[in-house]
Formats: structure tokens, C-alpha cells, sequence
């Protein structure tokens, strides 16, 4: 996003993450136009701090869905973002926040749709060779 | 506490077996209700097992197939008391808003994150730590002032306050008095006796009263019936 002329900011607990920002870039990650903001995205002042005021797009996608659903809806609710996703992995409850106006991104779901269209695949090929 | 809501009979799901929740689901139990508790740890749940046997559930109630296992279409309340608040006001909101379930609490075990059930409307919700503080202010008094009633959404709240020793109001009558506008005294506790002050009541020092009254004048009310003079003084933005 970052390379495609987007204004990028990332938050991350963990301080480390920064240096993956940064693999296969020439420069460093700010340099490069980026922020990092160390901080979880229940902090309030952290997520200001990355300034969510100003965010036209909120991508909440820890490793938790608990996590993603709740502070995809405070930067829904609180700070009114326009467009906000949440990473979900459990495709029941993804289902549901996306009928509650959030845009859910399930990859359970996905993966479970490539792999049913590998297997079809490879399955019409068994036919067709028969 | 909750008195006539607990009458007995009602399906309660209790998340979270910990000491809050096992300890709750034995009093619930005791009172008559149908119990489920559901626990994700499994060694935990094994020992509450031994206790509750069929009415502890193994699971992660933050799936949803979990709470449905375990009944929650037909459930008067959720209680959600486990150590993770996301857990717990996620358990609420679904419990709320998809499955319909009238009364939910929640456990806030981070008091910083109250202001995210407020956010997301799961009401009401229990913080230990405030609890504990509150107890501490009833204690130790240090502004005099202690909170019971704060209604928030109706701008009116009724506070406890302790007549200072040197207030300007000791050895005054209630019609002499310039109360702030919006604010009323509406009892006296003295000696351990209560009564309701009439306009000849003369006020002591020691006296604990009740103050019924806007938020906004809550500061200049206390100023002017509890804290000393001299500690006004110090604190001339107070």
C-alpha cells in the first residue's frame, strides 16, 4: 500500500514487528513514508497516537479475532473510520459481524474454497485421463 | 444486591470457571436456578467437574456453536466472568445481540477498558478494582464525597458527603444556606441515627449527608458543604 502512494501506519505490541516492515525495502520504513506506533488497539491513546482520527481505511488483523472484532468496532464506532476490516478466522462469527455492517475477511473461508477448487480441479483431470 | 431479578427458576449461563464464576454458579445453584458454566481450560474444567458434574460445558464460549450447545437461545441471563475482557464483551454483545438474551453482566478485569462495553453497550458491568475503590473511599474519605447513585443518561446523581470541621456551613440552618442551583439535601446522618432535615435542621460537623443534584454542580457543592477551609485555600482551582 505503502509503495502504491498510500499514507501507511502500522501498530504493533511488539517492537520486532517494525524490522519486518522493512524487509525487501531499501530504505527504512519511515523513510520509505510509513509510521509505527508500539501499542495495542485497545489503548486509546495508542491508536490516536498512530492517528486513526485521520484514517480513511482501519484494517484490524492481529492474530486474535476477539481482538479484531473489538477494535475494529471501536474504530467503527468511536472513531467513526469509513471503511473498517476485521480478519476473522472463525467463518461462523465472520458471517455474523459481516451482517452487523463489518466488512469481515474470513481466511479460514478462503482456504477452505481454494482447496475445494484444487481438489476439483485435480479430480476433473483424474476424468478426463480416463 | 439484585434482590427480586435472582427469584428462582431462571436458565443462567455462567462463562468462565474460575473462582468468580465457580463460586457464583454454586450460589446460583443453591438459589434454585439451572445452571450452565462453560470453562475453556480443560484441566480447570475437570476439577469444577468433579463439583457441578452436567452443568459444566468444555468449550470456548467465544464460538458460537459453544453458547449454542450450551443452550443460550433459552437463557435469562449470560454472565460473562473470565479473565480476558475481549472474551467477555464479545460473550455479551453476541449474547445480546444475536441470541436476544435480555440481561447480560460482564466481568471488566482492566478498569481502562470500561470504556469499551460502554462503547459497544454491554450493561452493566462489574470492575473489581472499582468496587475495591469505592469501598476505599467509603473508608477513607478524602474528598468526603462518595457517589451512589450516577445516572449518567438522566444528569442527576446522589452523592454522600461528610460535613467537614471547619465548613463554612457547621452551626447553620438549612434556609440560611446558599445551596448551588440544582443541588438538595435530602438526608442527615448523625451519630448513627438518620433523619430527613427540615429548613430549621442546623448542620454539625460530622454530619454525613445525602445531596441530590446535577453533576455540574457537583464541585461547587462539595466546596461549599464539605471540605475545610483550609483546604480550599490550597487549592484555589479545586
Amino acid at each position: 500500500m505503502l509503495a502504491e502512494g498510500h499514507d501507511v501506519s502500522c501498530l504493533d505490541e511488539d517492537p520486532d514487528s517494525h524490522a519486518r516492515l522493512e524487509l525487501g525495502l531499501d530504505t527504512s520504513w519511515e523513510d520509505a513514508g510509513g509510521q509505527f506506533t508500539v501499542g495495542t488497539g485497545l489503548e486509546i491513546d495508542a491508536l490516536t497516537t498512530a492517528g486513526i482520527e485521520r484514517a480513511d481505511v482501519f484494517v484490524a488483523s492481529t492474530n486474535g479475532d476477539n481482538t479484531n472484532i473489538v477494535i475494529a468496532q471501536i474504530a467503527q464506532r468511536r472513531f467513526r473510520v469509513e471503511t473498517v476490516i476485521a480478519r476473522i478466522l472463525d467463518p461462523y462469527r465472520a458471517e455474523w459481524y459481516a451482517t452487523q455492517g463489518l466488512q469481515t475477511i474470513c481466511p479460514t473461508r478462503t482456504a477452505i474454497e481454494m482447496l475445494e477448487t484444487s481438489v476439483r480441479e485435480v479430480a476433473a483431470g483424474k476424468e478426463e485421463d480416463a | 444486591m439484585m434482590g427480586g431479578q435472582v427469584s428462582g427458576g431462571e436458565y443462567m449461563l455462567i462463562v468462565g470457571g474460575g473462582k468468580v464464576g465457580w463460586n457464583l454458579a454454586r450460589e446460583l445453584i443453591d438459589k434454585g436456578h439451572e445452571v450452565t458454566l462453560i470453562e475453556s481450560d480443560r484441566e480447570r474444567y475437570l476439577t469444577v467437574e468433579q463439583e457441578l458434574e452436567h452443568r459444566v460445558l468444555y468449550g470456548d464460549a467465544s464460538e458460537l456453536w459453544v453458547l449454542e450447545r450450551a443452550g443460550i437461545a433459552r437463557a435469562g441471563m449470560v454472565i460473562a466472568v473470565t479473565g480476558d475482557d475481549e472474551d467477555n464483551l464479545l460473550i455479551c454483545q453476541v449474547a445480546k445481540d444475536k441470541y436476544g438474551v435480555d440481561r447480560v453482566i460482564a466481568r471488566v478485569n482492566n478498569p481502562r477498558n470500561r470504556q469499551h462495553f460502554e462503547l459497544l453497550g454491554v450493561k452493566p458491568y462489574v470492575s473489581a478494582t472499582d468496587l475495591i475503590l469505592r469501598l476505599i473511599e467509603r473508608q477513607v474519605p478524602r474528598y468526603g464525597l462518595v457517589h451512589l447513585l450516577d445516572l449518567a443518561d438522566a444528569k442527576i446523581e446522589i452523592i454522600d458527603l461528610l460535613i467537614g470541621e471547619n465548613a463554612q456551613v457547621v452551626g447553620r440552618q438549612l434556609h440560611e444556606l446558599e445551596m448551588p442551583k440544582g443541588s438538595l439535601l435530602i438526608s442527615v446522618m448523625r451519630e448513627g441515627t438518620g433523619f430527613v432535615p427540615t429548613p430549621d435542621t442546623v448542620l454539625e460537623a460530622g454530619d454525613e449527608v445525602l445531596a441530590v443534584l446535577d453533576p455540574r454542580v457537583e464541585e461547587e457543592l462539595t466546596r461549599y458543604l464539605g471540605l475545610e477551609e483550609g483546604t480550599v485555600d490550597r487549592t484555589p482551582d479545586a
